[in-house]
């Protein structure tokens, strides 16, 4: 070592991102160890929005916890709810009517495309354009009014019911459906020009914050930050639950794990899910909604039972004990945003504070489903 | 009773006109900027933008500086106190002085120097350092990292934008910019702009000043002194009500006088694009047009990197502007 970097004298200061930062969405807290403008260390502190959800599922019966589910990814809340009220079933052993599944997973689907319109809103701001984020709020709003139409909620859905979906779907839900699904297939060309095609866009995003396959395994990283490094793992795929079999779609999938190929993944798993609710549409049986002799209160037989869908964000499970009372005995919940926060810490060393801010928009976090 | 000569009293006069002329144009301007602001973008994001304080939201920077001016001017512990306050004040003034060489008709001119273009880039170098001062002085890391960006940037920005003003000067062979302006007399192929005989690159180096003015300014997409996803409002974190304010208008102000020189030194200030009718209102509707593109510009794009705003200037800008001074200087010899 020459004595001029020995004498260098080398100064690292702690930068507070948070709890209140334009950057973090929410009451998230990063403590970041700066060298100049590179991120020597990211400490995220959470815990700010906990607010016992696990406790409270152990203290509630099951029907009163479900509109909790809502409350912890407030952006797709169908699929916090969908991953409890199957589990629920599968321990009490309810089937539930072809018609009710199908309606699931239009709205489900139908909620992942929303959540993925906000989450490209969002993080172009987190980039500094705040356009289009306006643009995605007005595709949004028209899933918010169909949602709403049909679940009586914009936001916090508690749709789903043990045993079914607790209204049926009608002729004006379906044609708006299909409306909405030509509006956005005729509205995608334009995001790509607009957003894909630009070029500080792509200057952004291109080889920055790379997420190798390794990290993602380490920390349980999964959704389209698992897709976007690479590894083609889908629930919906690997693990099919609900009617997801009987439909034909893709798991996109990209190599470069850099923001774009996460870009690219939300994208094109907005393209997919338009499939699946179309072709749902087509084969959307009659029948009943609910599964008949579902008791009011629920007493599940003793037993063990793990369940998880794939959320907009990724793996969201659920693991449900019962010890034959109308209260679970354990209630543990895997929300994605937890372990795609993990990521961040190795993944941001030694990047600019700029980039680091890119990659942890494009994590896609919703800090209550963190915190629960 | 001594008796004042007729000629200092007129000149008095003139002193006291154009300096609260200039006051009230660079004020209006900033105010209804910021309003234009909101509405040029509710345009292009499908919402009304400010529309109920007076018809069409027209007293809406009315109820901004009352606002402004009944907020408290909070110093933190740990400031500069003198720097803190000074800080706004630098960054505002020299942009109002700017105005003075400024020539916005044929008559309408205060002082008619012959190193104007010389002062304006004089001048314009002060606001950084009050800028730079006023995040040092805020006592914050965040402030802190956006002063020192700003130097940076503006070092990167000022060299291809005095490149390519030496290669204008070259071309107009004056420094004075009523006679630059009058050089360019007689419809729009006249403009510096489009003076390909002159050199090629003309159109070049006029969206090259284009750029660097937008990087002076520190405006969309070369905000780093504010990025308010990064650095939440950059060097003007810790400030309050007009100290806020200050910036807010100095912001506006570099705006209106950067689209101004581009207008005078590119466009044919106030001269008419097809020689008909010259005039203040010619000067105007182009300031104008260059303002709504700066809008324009900001709301469309995401924001660079620094990294990448360094590099754009040094790697991109920089021999560009090179190469054009020296294509200027050959085709100059020659013809």
């Amino acid at each position: 070592m020459s004595i001029e970097a020995q004498t260098i004298h080398r100064e690292t200061f702690v930068l507070n991102l948070g709890p209140q930062h334009p950057a973090t969405h929410g009451v998230l807290r990063i403590k970041l160890t700066m060298n100049g403008e590179y991120v020597e260390d990211a400490d995220p502190v959470i815990g700010y929005g906990h607010r016992m959800q696990e406790k409270m599922g152990e203290n509630r019966t099951y029907a009163k916890f479900l509109p909790n589910t809502a409350r912890m990814d407030y952006v797709a809340a169908l699929f916090n709810t969908h991953g409890y009220v199957c589990a629920v079933e599968r321990l009490a052993g309810i089937t539930v009517p072809d018609r009710a599944e199908y309606i699931r997973v239009i709205t489900a689907e139908l909620n992942r495309i929303a959540s993925h319109l906000l989450w490209v809103g969002a993080f172009l701001i987190d980039l500094g354009g705040f356009t289009p984020l306006l643009y995605t709020f007005d595709d949004r709003e028209q899933i918010l009014d169909l949602l709403e139409s049909i679940t009586g909620a914009r936001l916090t859905f508690c749709y789903y019911r043990f045993g079914g979906v607790c209204n049926d779907i009608d002729e004006q839900f379906i044609s708006g459906t299909r409306a909405f699904i030509a509006r956005l297939h005729s509205r995608m060309p334009m995001y790509h020009a607009l957003i894909t095609q630009n070029i500080i866009f792509r200057k952004r995003c291109e080889g920055i914050g790379p997420i190798p396959a390794e990290t993602c395994r380490k920390y349980g990283g999964s959704g389209p930050v698992l897709r976007g490094s690479g590894v083609s793992y889908d629930v919906r795929k690997n693990e099919p639950y609900s009617i997801y079999p009987r439909l034909d779609f893709n798991i996109p999938v990209y190599q470069e794990c850099d923001c774009t190929a996460r870009y690219k993944v939300r994208m094109d798993e907005m393209v997919e899910s338009m499939r699946i609710i179309e072709q749902s549409l087509d084969q959307l049986p009659a029948g009943p909604v609910m599964a008949e002799k579902v008791p009011k209160l629920l007493k599940p037989p003793k037993g063990d039972c793990y369940f998880n869908v794939e959320s907009a964000r990724g793996v969201f499970g659920v693991r449900l004990v019962s010890d034959g009372t109308d209260k679970a005995y354990r209630l543990k919940l895997r929300s994605p945003c937890f372990s795609n926060l993990s990521l961040f810490r190795d993944c941001s060393r030694g990047m600019l504070m700029a980039d680091a801010l890119a990659l942890l928009g494009s994590l896609d976090l919703v800090i209550p489903d963190i915190d629960r | 009773m001594m008796a004042i000569p007729k000629d200092l009293i007129m000149e008095l006069v003139r002193i006291v006109l154009y300096v609260v002329g200039f006051l009230a144009f660079i004020a209006v301007n900033a105010a209804y900027l910021s309003l234009l602001e909101r509405k040029v973008p509710s345009w292009f994001q499908l919402r009304y933008g400010p529309k109920e304080v007076g018809p069409w939201g027209l007293l809406q920077p009315v109820a901004d500086g009352i606002k402004l001016c009944a907020k408290q001017l909070l110093v933190q512990k740990g400031a500069d106190v003198a720097l803190f306050k000074l800080a706004p004040a630098m960054v505002v003034i020299p942009a109002i002085m700017s105005a003075v060489t400024l020539p916005f008709s044929e008559t309408i001119v205060a002082r008619n120097i012959d190193l104007g273009l010389l002062l304006i880039f004089s001048l314009s170098s002060i606001h950084v350092i009050g800028t730079m001062l006023g995040g040092w002085a805020s006592c914050n890391k965040y402030s802190g990292i956006a002063a020192a960006r700003v130097v940076a940037q503006n070092i990167a920005y000022e060299i291809p934008l005095l490149l390519v003003m030496v290669s204008l000067v070259m071309v107009t062979h004056t420094f004075n910019l009523h006679e630059i302006v009058n050089g360019q007399a007689g419809g729009f192929w006249h403009w510096n702009a489009f003076r390909l005989t002159a050199s090629p690159l003309m159109p070049a180096a006029f969206i090259i000043y284009f750029i660097c003015m937008l990087a002076e300014a520190n405006r969309a997409p070369f905000d780093m002194l504010e990025a308010e996803s990064e650095l939440v409002a950059g060097a003007f974190t810790e400030y309050s009500g007009m100290g806020f304010g200050l910036f807010f208008i100095a912001e506006y102000a570099n705006i209106v006088v950067g689209c101004s020189l581009g207008t005078i030194l590119f466009l044919g200030g106030w001269h008419c694009p097809f020689g008909l009718l010259p005039g203040l209102h010619w000067f105007l509707i182009k300031m104008y047009f260059l303002c709504f593109m700066v809008i324009w510009v900001r709301w469309s794009f995401p924001r660079t990197q620094f990294y990448g705003l360094l590099n754009l200037s040094w790697k991109i800008l920089i021999p560009f502007a090179l190469a054009h001074l020296v294509l200027t200087s050959i085709m100059l010899k020659l013809l």
